[in-house]
């Protein structure tokens, strides 16, 4: 059965994602998806999603959406205060949708982003093999009042709703990022090293998909670099002594030294950090994919 | 000894192979020979290598569970030394309006590099250049060859916006606005062809190896060609390069 999600109000800055365009970097082509992998995993896993399946990404102020027919969603990541109807509702658990059902946001409590899914996922245009939305690559960069997203309505029940399942949110409000040496870490004088390594650092205001700056500035002296390779998770260091870390929608290539690379949970943790929060860089426990930066 | 190719892991799921920092099409050559290795040995469906002018960067779908066996399997596929030729290097001819209305700072170039405005579009449409890799936004090639007479620093003040297939040049590089974008470069006239196309596979029929050389066409030409390209009618001149 079609059915539909109407866009009543847009809220701030919603997209729809999924795990990202793999295999078009050498055409300049951002790597895109969920800026936080676990949430989107955490949320079709409760409702038994394909692990890949499209979600909308909320960032702070969520929009408010009227279902055309019965399905079924859950909410991960922040909490972003959602309401079903008048009812405030949790995340991390199936909610089922009635047809005319209107889901609407309220206050920000904790988290940067906040990951809708939905019973199948969200059926937008796949574009380079992805459904994330990029401008001027998908039709659509982000939710605009009276947009239709199109789902796969279901009366009936696909299965029976399961013991609620617990699910470690810690990573959500933690303050210390992993991270491991960038490829021009070695090259930071002695003092930087271990600034980068006991510091707090600050999210700057000027942040979102492509880029998260640290307010902070560093006394650098490093010149810029051949313009290199670069993934979502790498922190340039600018002349001007600004930290930026590169997050999903970043370009592909960059001129600025490379000096840390955040592990994947170091991305998902840092796409749930909001202008004003404090961070640390610290290596993982474990390090798998390299030496440890202390 | 020499030091190159550096091999370190990049985050869990990268390995940057690094080689002396410089810019040259010998380099590019051996780059993408090395990553021509690198696609056959892994499967494509797992992984994902990218040149830049002196690095290749191999990015890996899942976690890489350890590093050491890869870099030591991507020293082997390195030891050999013979570097072949580029494979399938094609030239794309691409058409380039350097008129006012196109070439903004054509008249600035000229007076700054005391050069006629027809020596600048000779200039810069008399060489093959190289596609070194693409980068920055989709479709735009980071093109070598420049011709130095023609070197100009960037505008102090980036313009808010630049027209969609505006040609430039800043420093020592040219390029080709893929997209209308805030931008500093010097911008010396327009081409009408779109040559990267999302409903494509691949999106972009040039790659790093290829060669492009510009040709200049009149206004009346210019919105020729544009029709053609709408009505899906032009054909992009292209023939293979024999190095």
């Amino acid at each position: 059965m079609k059915a539909e999600i109407e866009i009543l109000h847009p809220g701030l800055f919603s997209t729809i994602q999924d795990f990202g365009r793999r295999g078009f970097q050498k055409y300049g082509v951002p790597l895109s998806g969920v800026m936080d992998r676990i949430a989107l995993k955490t949320a079709n896993l409760i409702l038994q999603n394909q692990a890949d399946a499209a979600v909308m990404e909320i960032t702070q102020m969520g929009p408010k959406l009227k279902f055309s027919a019965a399905t079924k969603i859950a909410i991960s990541g922040a909490y972003l205060s959602p309401k079903l109807n008048e009812a405030g509702i949790d995340n991390n658990e199936v909610v089922k949708i009635h047809e005319g059902d209107i889901l609407s946001f309220g206050r920000p409590e904790y988290g940067m982003r906040s990951y809708l899914a939905i019973l199948d996922g969200f059926k937008t245009e796949k574009v380079l093999g992805s459904r994330s939305w990029y401008e001027d690559i998908t039709r659509h960069e982000k939710l605009e009042k009276g947009m239709k997203l199109q789902y796969e309505g279901s009366e009936e029940q696909k299965y029976e709703t399961h013991a609620a399942i617990k699910f470690d949110e810690e990573y959500l409000n933690s303050e210390e990022i992993e991270v491991f040496p960038g490829p021009e870490f070695e090259k930071l004088p002695e003092t930087l090293k271990s600034h980068l390594r006991q510091s707090k650092f600050s999210i700057d205001k000027n942040n979102n998909r492509m880029a998260i700056q640290l307010s902070e500035i560093l006394e650098n002296e490093m010149q810029p670099i051949i313009t290199g390779p670069v993934l979502p998770g790498t922190v340039q260091l600018t002349p001007g002594g600004k930290l930026i870390v590169l997050m999903r929608d970043c370009q592909t290539t960059g001129g600025y030294p490379r000096v840390l690379q955040l592990s994947e949970k170091g991305i998902n943790m840092m796409a749930q950090k909001k202008a004003g929060d404090k961070i640390r860089f610290k290596s993982p426990p474990t390090p798998k994919g390299g030496e440890a930066l202390s | 000894m020499n030091d190159f190719p550096k091999i370190t892991p990049m985050g869990e799921r990268g390995i940057l192979i690094e080689f002396e920092p410089e810019i040259s099409e010998k380099l590019l050559e051996k780059l993408l020979f090395y990553k021509d290795k690198l696609e056959e040995f892994y499967d494509e469906v797992n992984v994902e290598v990218v040149n830049t002018y002196n690095s290749l960067l191999i990015s890996y779908m899942f976690s890489i569970e350890n590093v050491y066996n890869e870099v030591l399997a991507i020293k082997e596929l390195f030891g050999e030394a013979k570097i072949g030729k580029i494979n399938n290097q094609q030239i794309f001819y691409l058409p380039v309006c350097y008129e006012k209305e196109f070439g903004w700072d054509l008249e600035y170039i000229s007076k700054e590099k005391n050069l006629s405005k027809k020596e600048v579009v000779e200039l810069h449409t008399k060489p093959f250049y190289t596609v070194f890799f693409t980068g920055f936004l989709p479709g735009f090639l980071y093109l070598g060859g420049l011709d130095e007479k023609l070197q100009i620093s960037r505008k102090d003040q980036p313009r808010m916006k630049i027209e969609k297939g505006a040609v430039g040049i800043g420093e020592n590089q040219t390029g080709i606005y893929p997209k209308s974008s805030p931008g500093g470069w010097q911008i010396l006239g327009n081409c009408p062809v779109q040559f990267f196309d999302k409903n494509n596979d691949p999106p972009c029929e040039i790659s790093a190896g290829d060669k492009v050389k510009f040709y200049s066409v009149s206004k009346e030409e210019f919105e020729e060609i544009s029709e053609q390209i709408s009505k899906g009618t032009f054909q992009l001149k292209k023939e293979n390069y024999e190095g």
